[in-house]
């Protein structure tokens, strides 16, 4: 039997999950999602921000459009801040495609015009 | 002098929200003043995730969630006004507030609702002892210059207290390459989410001091060179032989946000527990058609809790300009009891009220095995069973207005635990 606590939302569910990977204690479905997938390989989403060239808006945060396996998030990081964005940004504008080969691409989380 | 219908001082999450519902509802003639260059407030230095999933059903960042309101805002043609600094608020609903590029303006407003959030107590605030070097920031100054500027404001980090600013920039700072050496808690639990103390603390291996604070601050040449932790008591007072000492170049205070009510300061009103206005079950102030909402009211979990409430508070303006609110009727004094910090509302005008009272609480302390009470003077109107219950997570819970009777002058909310 292991314990943990669900972080898929702000509720924070105290999870059960016994050899079998039966899961409770969750309020909602994402919470049994989580736990096997906390047990079996983490994940986590990653966000941070870019440069933009841009004296007004130096710097765009960005996310990684799903989450990304834990081991990687400091890769990651890495190839982030290498990466300088130029005007216009869009919510969604995909900044690294692939990141670290994981197939997740990371993207803007805002609209940056000036 | 220019008139308006609906002045909103704040264009966060709060301002933007009720602006959004007051138009939706039919007033349009509507105002929002900003203080900075851009609407959205605090949410464009939140780029962590984790936002929206009441109000979206998705979980968004910060800046994503604030867009999806500016972009309404714009829109629906909404006046604001960036760049411009309220100065005062009469008791005749007069704004005054300047800006670059109109001067002073005096602004004659029907119906005001206060949205001007929250500030971070600071290092003056917690009288720390020691040296007064540079290096000790707030987790959200540290937060501003990082997320919005890219400065990382040191490398070898220590934190005090654990609010959720304060996990998330320890979290943030290790991904950027700085060592968080740990974090102090005064209390013996945590002020944070769990999912905070998980995702940002225990993934990072950064280890969480609890009944612990800084003792001494060490910087003799101007900057910080050493923090002292030391254990406490239950009466919070030191315990001698348990100081443990890091070598730092950064302290990040993350102890506690108060409701920014300055303006209010000089209006013939009361404040509650929350160190915000005290307000009716429509959100409205002892002035009447003088709303307020979200973390200038009281300090909130989650953005989403103050977009809900921002809409009651615009239910409640237009309700005033449509000449609805009565105050008349039966008046309820709501008083926080046993085990519970805070209640808002703190006055309900039950033949104002909608159909069903809200409740928005939190407990003084951690509590396990409880039932929370909500009674009408000595009538109980509504228990309910919670297996555990933090002072970090707000409560909410609805009632049905038909449930009460219009007699007693008290409505008190506590908690007993179960036998």
């Amino acid at each position: 039997m292991k314990e943990l606590i669900c972080i898929t939302c702000p509720r924070g569910c105290h999870l059960k999950v016994d050899d079998n990977m039966n899961v409770t204690g969750n309020f909602c479905p994402r919470g049994a999602k989580y736990a096997v997938s906390e047990l079996t390989h983490p994940v986590r989403t990653l966000t941070s921000t870019v440069k933009v060239d841009s004296k007004e808006s130096p710097r765009c945060p960005v996310k990684s459009k799903d989450p990304l396996p834990k081991e990687t998030i400091f890769k990651a990081m890495e190839e982030i801040n290498k990466v300088t964005l130029s005007l216009p940004v869009h919510i969604g504008d995909i900044v690294i495609a692939n990141i670290c080969g994981t197939g997740v691409d990371i993207v803007a989380t805002k609209n940056i015009s000036k | 002098m220019i008139n308006k219908k609906l002045v909103i001082i704040g264009g966060g999450s709060a301002g933007m929200a009720s602006a959004l519902e007051a138009y939706k509802q039919g007033v349009t003639d509507i105002l929002i003043l900003e203080k900075n260059d851009y609407l959205g407030g605090i949410l464009n230095q939140c780029i962590h995730n984790g936002f929206g999933l009441h109000e979206f059903n998705e979980e968004l960042t910060g800046p994503e969630f604030m867009s999806r309101f500016s972009k309404a805002v714009n829109d629906n043609h909404i006046s604001y006004r960036l760049q411009s600094n309220v100065l005062g608020i009469s008791k005749d609903k007069v704004v005054t507030y300047s800006n670059s590029y109109e001067g002073l303006v005096e602004v004659k407003a029907e119906a005001i609702i206060l949205t001007t959030g929250c500030y971070e107590r600071n290092a003056g605030a917690i009288q720390i002892a020691g040296d007064r070097p540079s290096g000790v920031y707030t987790a959200g100054q540290a937060q501003l210059y990082l997320n919005c500027y890219g400065y990382l404001v040191g490398k070898k980090v220590f934190i005090l207290g654990s609010g959720d600013i304060g996990l998330i920039m320890a979290r943030r700072m290790t991904l950027e390459g700085a060592k968080v050496l740990g974090v102090a808690e005064l209390n013996p639990y945590s002020a944070g989410l769990n999912r905070n103390i998980v995702q940002c603390l225990q993934d990072f291996n950064i280890p969480l001091y609890l009944s612990h604070t800084v003792k001494e601050v060490k910087g003799k040449e101007g900057h910080l060179e050493k923090v002292v932790i030391a254990k406490v008591d239950e009466k919070f007072a030191f315990i001698p032989g348990t100081e443990v000492e890091f070598d730092v170049d950064t302290l990040l205070l993350s102890v506690g946000l108060i409701p920014n009510c300055d303006l209010l300061n000089n209006l013939p009103l009361s404040f509650s527990k929350t160190r915000g206005p005290v307000v009716s079950q429509d959100m409205e102030t002892e002035i009447e058609g003088l709303f307020s909402a979200g973390n200038v009211l009281h300090v909130h979990d989650l953005v989403d809790y103050v977009v809900e409430e921002a809409r009651e508070a615009a239910n409640g303006a237009v309700k005033y300009l449509n000449g609805k609110l009565s105050h008349k009727g039966h008046i309820y004094d709501v008083k926080p009891g046993n085990g519970i910090g805070y209640v808002v509302p703190q006055k309900i005008y039950l033949e104002d009220a909608n159909d069903k009272l809200v409740f928005k609480f939190r407990v003084a302390h951690p509590f396990k095995d409880i039932n929370i009470f909500i009674k009408e003077g000595d009538n109980v109107v509504k228990k309910l069973f919670k297996p555990a219950i933090i002072p970090s997570e707000m409560e909410i819970v609805r009632v049905d207005k038909a449930l009460f009777k219009g007699e007693a002058k008290e409505i008190s909310v506590y908690v007993e635990e179960r036998k």
